[in-house]
């Protein structure tokens, strides 16, 4: 493709960050989603209509307007954030929202006599929460938030817009320093794609892990 | 605050052009890509097993490859290929062939569904090839898939927004035009960010209440 060594060098140091970023963004994104949806769950006054609009409008929010509203409003109402941080923020919020309807859909399927019966040997909530709901719950989430992290990988490049030097901007600077855009793109598209790849392989593995669990349980 | 949102509101028709803009190129790419799709569907189902598997591959692959590099490469590819399209042509263009994919593998999932004896039964009537698809095994696969059919509208809105990058004036673009202008970045991004949601709560809307009519016409 014409590209030389360090040009794939730069592009997979790009890659390595944007996953990076996806990856911080998911480990602050599924415990936040998760005390989001136990606020709806739980129909905690005021907190779960705030929590169930904020959801929606994040949830229908393109990761491009969400960055630039982060990076550039954020400042006039007195927070201003570096461009890394703003770029976690921006993924963070973006997978956090999708995470809550996953963890939430988890806790609706979960049968109502799990918690009677909690009840009925007297478990106060944080334990029922920590010893019945959770373990139950995390099992039935699991598939379809490696399936969220699979999307929020394939969406991180949009951070670019913030200037962050992600795989997208590493593109953008080969194409500008040697006057063909195409082939940096070209190996840009190459890299991510195989790292989607596998985070696409891992996603069906623990889908079959599951369904073999399930299956010995049953 | 107060007076930046005034500001949006004196330049409502940028916006209001750049919301209009988004409308029409993600309506259009999704009617496109839901032809091309059904089209494309047709072959990952195709029982000479050398086209379902090129086909399978070719989906597979293009749903590894995130929409914005895509959008960069089909932006700079293009002209090589010796073919000159507006800003916007280009990325209607990318938005069909990327999210044709999708669309074929949604149909596939509900061609899958299918009950055999309906297309035994069409089959029976004489309906072979194309006017078995168009006639039989369409129908009930596009009712089946609509759900999903309006969250793939609903991604296309979203990764409209990706288009920004190539100057493409949709909402996003003139989000930022209004904020670079004027100054007014938060009421400019969060006015953008409204509108997606109203968009995409419509879009929901209108899935549902297509849904209840189509089941009214069975």
């Amino acid at each position: 493709m014409g590209l030389t060594a360090a040009n794939w060098l730069a592009l997979l140091q790009g890659a390595t960050f944007t996953v990076a970023l996806s990856l911080a963004a998911i480990a602050i994104g599924i415990p936040t989603g998760l005390v989001l949806a136990l606020i709806r769950w739980q129909r905690v006054p005021v907190l779960a209509p705030i929590a169930a609009v904020l959801v929606s409008i994040l949830r229908a929010a393109p990761a491009v307007t969400l960055a630039l509203l982060i990076f550039f409003a954020l400042p006039t109402i007195g927070v201003s954030l570096e461009r890394v941080p703003a770029a976690i923020l921006t993924l963070t919020l973006s997978t956090s929202a999708f995470n809550c309807e996953i963890w939430r859909a988890a806790l609706l399927a979960l049968p109502k006599d799990q918690i009677d019966a909690a009840l009925s040997v007297g478990m106060p909530r944080l334990l029922r929460l920590r010893r019945i709901v959770l373990p139950q719950v995390a099992r039935a989430a699991l598939p379809a938030l490696v399936s969220e992290i699979t999307l929020l990988v394939k969406v991180s490049p949009a951070v670019a817009v913030l200037g962050v030097v992600d795989i997208t901007r590493a593109a953008v600077r080969i194409g500008a320093q040697t006057y063909v855009p195409l082939p940096p793109f070209m190996g840009a598209l190459l890299i991510y794609s195989l790292i989607v790849f596998v985070f696409v392989r891992l996603q069906r593995v623990v889908e079959r892990r599951m369904a073999l669990a399930n299956e010995v349980l049953r | 605050m107060i007076d930046e949102f005034a500001t949006v509101w004196e330049h409502r028709d940028l916006l209001l052009d750049g919301f209009g803009n988004t409308i029409l190129i993600s309506l259009l790419a999704g009617l496109l890509a839901l032809i091309l799709g059904a089209l494309l569907s047709t072959a990952l189902m195709a029982r000479r097993k050398s086209v379902a598997g090129l086909a399978t591959v070719l989906v597979d692959a293009m749903r590894c490859v995130p929409f914005l590099l895509f959008a960069y490469l089909i932006y700079y590819g293009l002209p090589s290929l010796g073919l000159r399209l507006s800003n916007w042509s280009a990325g209607l263009l990318a938005l069909v062939i990327y999210h044709t994919a999708y669309m074929a593998e949604l149909l596939r999932g509900a061609w899958l569904q299918l009950p055999s004896e309906t297309i035994e039964a069409g089959r029976a009537y004489g309906f072979a090839g194309m006017g078995l698809f168009r006639r039989i095994i369409l129908p009930p696969v596009l009712f089946a898939a609509l759900p999903n059919l309006g969250n793939q509208l609903i991604q296309i809105i979203k990764d409209s927004a990706f288009l920004t990058i190539i100057a493409v004036t949709e909402l996003t673009h003139a989000a930022n035009a209004i904020q670079g202008t004027y100054f007014v970045p938060f009421a400019a991004f969060v006015g953008a960010v409204l509108l997606y949601w109203v968009l995409c709560l419509a879009v929901e809307a209108m899935v549902g209440f297509a849904g209840t009519r189509a089941e009214g016409w069975r």
